[in-house]
Parts: C-alpha cells; sequence; structure tokens
C-alpha cells in the first residue's frame, strides 16, 4: 500500500510538471497585468487534497514548484510561487475542512490566494504598496480560474473514483 | 451537494463584488500623474517630469531597462530580463500606477508634484 501511495504521488508530480509545462508554453491571457493563469497544475494539487490529504498535496505542490522552477522558471520567481502556493493550500484545505463548499469553491479560494500570496511577496520585496491594485485583476482571473480548475478538478475526481 | 454549490457561487460572487468595488473606488480616485519615479531594489534612484519626452537606460544589478517617456505617458520599450513582462506592461500614466521588473527589482512609479506638495503643506 506505502509503495501504491508513493508510486501515485510521484505519478501525479509528473503530471503537475507536465502541466505547468502546458500553461508556461500558453502565451500570457493579458499582458498589461502579469500573473493571470488558469493554474492547470492545481487541478492535480486538488485532485491530491481530496484524494490523499493536506500533507500529501503540500509534498506534490512542492516538488512541482522546484522541478518546474528548474526546468523552465527562474529562481527569482521561486519565493512567488512558494508564497502562492502556500497560502493557496492552506486555504484550500481550511474550506475543505469547514465542509461548505464543493471542489468549485475550495478551487476558487485556492486560485485566488494563490494571487494574493504572490502580491503580498511582491509589496514586501519591492517594497511597493501600490502593486496591490493589480490584486484587484487577479481577484476576478482567479475566480475565473478557480471555477474552471474546480469543475476540471471534481469531473477527474468523479471519473477516477469509477475506475 | 445542492447548498453546497449555492455557497461556491455565494463566494464567487463576494469575490467578484469586492474586486468591483476596488476597481470603482481607483478609478474615481484615478488622476493624472506628472512624474515617473524610477525605485530600484526599494529605493528611488532618479524621478522625470512626464512632460518632456525622454529615452534612458535605466542599468540594474541584474540587467538594464529602457525607459520611455512620451506623449505623457511611460514605458518601458527594452529589457534584458528572461520573462520580458515590463516590456509587454501597458503605458502608465495615472498617480499610483506602476510599472514592474520582478527579476530586475525595478519599479517605475507614477507620482504627482500637486499631491505631494498639499501633503507637505498640510505637514
Amino acid at each position: 500500500m506505502r509503495t501504491k501511495k508513493l508510486t501515485s504521488l510521484a505519478l501525479v508530480s509528473a503530471l503537475a510538471l507536465m502541466l505547468s509545462y502546458v500553461e508556461f508554453l500558453l502565451p500570457p491571457i493579458y499582458a498589461a497585468v502579469p500573473g493571470i493563469k488558469v493554474g492547470l497544475p492545481n487541478i492535480v494539487i486538488l485532485f491530491v487534497l481530496y484524494k490523499y490529504g493536506v500533507k500529501e498535496a503540500a509534498a506534490v505542490s512542492g516538488v512541482r514548484m522546484l522541478l518546474s522552477t528548474l526546468f523552465f522558471g527562474n529562481p527569482v520567481m521561486l519565493i512567488y510561487s512558494l508564497a502562492g502556493a502556500a497560502l493557496s493550500l492552506a486555504f484550500m484545505c481550511l474550506f475543505k475542512r469547514i465542509n461548505l463548499f464543493s471542489e468549485v469553491g475550495v478551487s476558487i479560494i485556492g486560485g485566488v490566494m494563490h494571487n494574493l500570496g504572490q502580491i503580498l511577496v511582491a509589496m514586501v520585496l519591492l517594497e511597493t504598496a501600490e502593486i496591490a491594485y493589480y490584486m484587484l485583476v487577479l481577484a476576478i482571473s482567479g475566480t475565473l480560474a478557480g471555477v474552471f480548475i474546480g469543475i476540471a478538478g471534481a469531473l477527474l475526481m468523479k471519473q477516477f473514483n469509477k475506475c | 451537494m445542492k447548498n453546497k454549490t449555492r455557497n461556491d457561487i455565494i463566494l464567487a460572487g463576494i469575490l467578484l463584488l469586492l474586486a468591483a468595488a476596488g476597481f470603482l473606488l481607483f478609478t474615481m480616485l484615478k488622476s493624472e500623474g506628472d512624474i515617473a519615479a524610477v525605485i530600484i531594489d526599494g529605493k528611488e534612484v532618479s524621478r522625470y517630469p512626464l512632460d518632456a519626452e525622454l529615452k534612458t537606460v535605466i542599468t540594474t544589478e541584474s540587467g538594464v531597462n529602457t525607459l520611455v517617456i512620451k506623449d505623457g505617458v511611460v514605458y518601458i520599450s527594452e529589457a534584458d530580463c528572461p520573462d520580458g513582462i515590463c516590456v509587454d506592461h501597458a503605458p502608465i500614466k495615472h498617480v499610483g500606477e506602476t510599472i514592474v521588473c520582478l527579476p530586475h527589482k525595478l519599479v517605475i512609479k507614477i507620482e504627482s508634484k500637486k499631491t505631494e506638495m498639499s501633503l507637505d503643506a498640510a505637514a
């Protein structure tokens, strides 16, 4: 059972990494505000969070981040990814636990908190409070991305449970 | 299950409403600025007036960005940063708007002489 879990987690980590690459290849959705993304790898993180738990989701998320930074990111961005992913996962775990929301709601808060985490780091690192206004656009794009990812993730889980 | 879907919609609605309220506030407070401040690693290094045309190369520890001021708007025409997000950024001219180059720790910020003076006067 341990081996099976280890293999599954390794497999989904590779899948998350591939999705990062697919997203990296996509052109920016709206260049004026960087950070607008669908967040494809979050489908995998959401799946692991529901199927296994928060520890496993954090592990997969961390592995994906490190590898995608090594392969096609740049090191400066790692701290942004880290803050975004950590805040996102913390809130997704919380929202899943209070049991008031479906996968879609959990994914929405995950998307928005990912953006919020990155903006907070940018505000601290650049010592500029003004970029907070990006958050307005990102709150909208994060919500929409969260809806999409949530629906995709819920579908995936439904199919997976059938197998 | 139905309740959860309803809650999802409420959550999305609240987030979108908050963003819309923020936008409204920002557009109401928006005014055209007259100074572009260049901030590298949190420290302001230079200020340029928006009414004069300018093309200058900003050198940071990590690389160079070419700043252009033309017709009262500010933009980055060239940069050697890996992502090029600052170059893709739309020109800015309103107080508080910024162009950020994360890899170079560079921020271009629009400021206003008037508000600063009135703040000084108040203080």
